[in-house]
């Protein structure tokens, strides 16, 4: 029978194997995974080298980050709308709209229709939460119609970046609009929208006790029941690579520091005298990293352990079955088009941070880029498959292609002959693996 | 058993009326005006060729796929079956010939598929649910090992546990298996067939669609033949050969009105065999 050729998770392999493969296996690792995070560090390594030694450093890691951050949120979306059969071709047109309104709000409707001018307090969150909800409703709305009026998501969604994205130029008149909130331009992640080095550093601390705690707690559980678990080496192997994991890159982002004029400026507005040879302060992780990782772990937390996500892969797996067990499948399928339109509401925040305003053009391919981010991170057509780290991990390996490319001087139509070319060799290659077998 | 035997069938209440049923796909009666009735512990062999409508039938009683018209009570009283929930609220589950499991994700995550066990945060317990699985399927399928394996990469006979499992564990008072053993071998039909017994002596009213007469002959208590969407009879299985239920099934008629030509014509072979 099948079940001698392949070891049940959980328990140690009768002969222990000493390869990577059964490393992995016997500590539980998505070996697809571990896989894409040896090729973006291959990526970033091969830059590092073509470039002399210059890539590999904090500033550009930290840029890398920030660019990546908003199509990486987008994409955790994404993952969801694929595995449950559906497309969203709309999100690129929505980041555009909401940026927009968030820059009118700003500059325009805040302070000359509802009266708060600058000095009114949490004027960003204001704007934010308007976004988000506009999101939502745009979300919600294209959901409606896909799941219960039954138009394919793929015509719902080209109508709406087609109808969203000339609303965006209804809303502005066509033109540009610029000068934010201080406060919303945290959002962009500049020196000054990061949040430190002390702050990196707590963040990076809870991420370990996270990392322990989790460990812990699934040991626990599974003992509650008498289930096997894993080898002892092995959750004490995670632990100790989790945590150095997540120390090593906070003592990474934290090595860059504040550019000299604006650490100057810093100095002089915070009363403190600058030491000679200048002020150093850690930069450490920009907002919009901080962001992402918040919603990478918000949303893996909704489809791995809610049953709104268990529902979103067991319709991806068999619509049918998942009608036939009594799950109100549209519903479900509204909802993660709500979730997709709260997403592009964060993604656009971001990308009006940096931009200190919105263009007519903020989000442009975006869905391009998610899609393709979702797809290299192992998300399956065919539904049913796919991981949100994993569509982070897809977002910075195609960001980190783009980037380490202009790096090295190429321009941009060289970068998406590469993108392209990336794209379908990642899916190629998951093709093959799974045909021979591996594990999906 | 014990139950049907110390008051006449006939005197009881059923479990299940279905009465009047009419279902169309399009202009096409697949179910025209059927009725049949369930007791508990008893089961119905619910027999006829392709395209009789067995499966449609149970459509109406599973909420797969609600009747356009007629009547259906559980315990007597009057109930609305529109979707899936409303049939399991009613402790009717169902077996389906296709299994209706999700591929891709595991043989706990299918049982309690749509009936979560959530911790007091909403969150789901996998834990609870593993182990609950692994109790019922001890009972299914003793050596059934890989619980956190996608149900994709299990044989044929443990998928068909995982379904059954998920129809047993909440205690199911009816219960619907459309074809049970058609993607069987011989060690794993004889499972299916012992669980139906089991089920049966727990007091579950059970409808059997089949195609394997063997298996309607050895497990049901009456059969129902259906033909083009119609009830051709029902009878109780002593009372009948598995020559006449053939008959019913390929002829449409009861075995008193087919004339000698129809019966000669149709050569039956050996008792007992499969009609596909």
């Amino acid at each position: 029978m099948a079940d001698i050729a392949s070891t049940a998770p959980g328990q140690a392999p009768a002969a222990p194997r000493l390869s990577i493969r059964g490393a992995l296996s016997a500590a539980e690792i998505d070996f697809r995974l571990f896989g894409m995070l040896i090729a973006l560090a291959a990526i970033l390594l091969g830059f590092n080298v073509v470039n002399g030694g210059t890539f590999l450093r904090a500033e550009n890691m930290t840029t890398l980050a920030v660019q990546g951050a908003g199509v990486a949120i987008l994409a955790t979306g994404m993952v969801l709308v694929i595995v449950a059969r559906n497309i969203d071709l709309s999100v690129g047109s929505l980041v555009g709209f909401i940026a927009m309104t968030y820059a009118l709000l700003m500059t325009d409707w805040l302070p000359n229709i509802l009266g708060m001018g600058v000095d009114f307090p949490f004027r960003w969150l204001i704007a934010l939460l308007i976004g988000i909800g506009l999101g939502a409703i745009f979300g919600g709305l294209q959901g409606f119609i896909i799941a219960y009026v039954g138009v394919p998501s793929f015509v719902v969604t080209l109508g709406g970046l087609l109808s969203i994205r000339g609303a965006v130029w209804v809303l502005s008149q066509g033109a540009a609009v610029s000068g934010l909130d201080p406060t919303f331009q945290l959002f962009g992640g500049s020196a000054e929208g990061s949040v430190g080095g002390t702050i990196t550093w707590a963040i990076a601390v809870v991420g370990c006790l996270a990392i322990i705690g989790l460990l812990v707690y699934n040991r626990r559980q599974r003992r509650r029941f008498g289930f096997p678990v894993r080898p002892m080496w092995a959750e004490v192997a995670l632990g100790v690579v989790g945590c150095l994991a997540v120390l090593g890159l906070a003592a990474f982002a934290n090595g860059n520091y504040w550019p000299p004029g604006a650490a100057t400026r810093y100095a002089q507005e915070h009363g403190i005298i600058e030491p000679p040879g200048g002020l150093k302060l850690s930069v450490g992780l920009p907002w919009p990293v901080v962001i992402l990782l918040a919603v990478a772990i918000v949303m893996t937390f909704l489809a791995t352990r809610l049953r709104f996500g268990r529902y979103i892969y067991a319709y991806g797996g068999n619509p049918e079955a998942a009608e036939l067990a009594g799950i109100n499948t549209r519903w479900q399928l509204m909802k993660i088009y709500i979730l997709m339109g709260v997403l592009c509401a964060i993604s656009a925040a971001i990308a009006v941070g940096r931009l200190n305003g919105a263009t007519l053009d903020v989000g442009q391919s975006y869905e391009l880029y998610v899609i393709a981010a979702a797809v290299v991170g192992g998300t399956s057509f065919a539904g049913g498959i796919g991981t949100i780290p994993g569509a982070v991990l897809g977002a910075f390996v195609m960001q980190a292609l783009a980037y380490g490319l202009a790096y090295s001087g190429y321009n941009s139509p060289i970068q998406n002959i590469v993108a392209g070319v990336v794209l379908v060799l990642a899916v190629g290659f998951d093709a093959y693996y799974r045909r021979r077998g591996g594990r999906t | 058993m014990a139950v049907a035997e110390r008051v006449p069938i006939a005197e009881r209440v059923p479990i299940v009326e279905m009465r009047h049923i009419r279902v169309a796909y399009g202009g096409v009666h697949a179910v025209d005006d059927v009725s049949v009735d369930l007791h508990a512990g008893e089961v119905i062999g619910l027999v006829g060729g392709n395209g009789a409508g067995k499966s449609t039938l149970m459509k109406a009683l599973s909420g797969a796929r609600p009747p356009d018209s007629g009547e259906i009570r559980v315990n007597g009283e009057p109930v609305t079956i529109t979707n899936p929930r409303d049939a399991k609220v009613y402790n009717i589950e169902t077996i389906y010939q296709t299994l209706a499991l999700a591929d891709n994700v595991d043989a706990p995550a299918n049982v309690f598929l749509g009936r979560e066990l959530t911790t007091t945060w909403k969150t789901m317990d996998d834990g609870a649910m593993e182990d609950a699985t692994r109790k019922v399927m001890g009972r299914l399928n003793p050596n059934f090992k890989r619980f956190n394996q996608p149900v994709k990469s299990l044989s044929g006979g443990q998928r068909q546990a995982v379904a059954i499992a998920r129809a047993v564990y909440f205690n199911a008072k009816i219960l619907i298996m459309d074809e049970p053993t058609a993607a069987l071998g011989p060690a794993e039909t004889a499972q299916v067939r012992d669980l139906v017994r089991q089920l049966k002596a727990e007091g579950i009213g059970i409808f059997l669609i089949s195609h394997d007469i063997h298996d309607v002959f050895d497990l049901s208590d009456r059969i129902s033949v259906m033909y083009h969407g119609r009830i051709v009879d029902t009878v109780v299985k002593s009372e009948v050969t598995a020559d006449e239920v053939l008959g019913m099934i390929i002829l449409g008629k009861k075995p008193g009105q087919a004339t000698h030509e129809e019966l000669a014509e149709l050569q039956l072979p050996g008792e007992g065999a499969p009609v596909s």
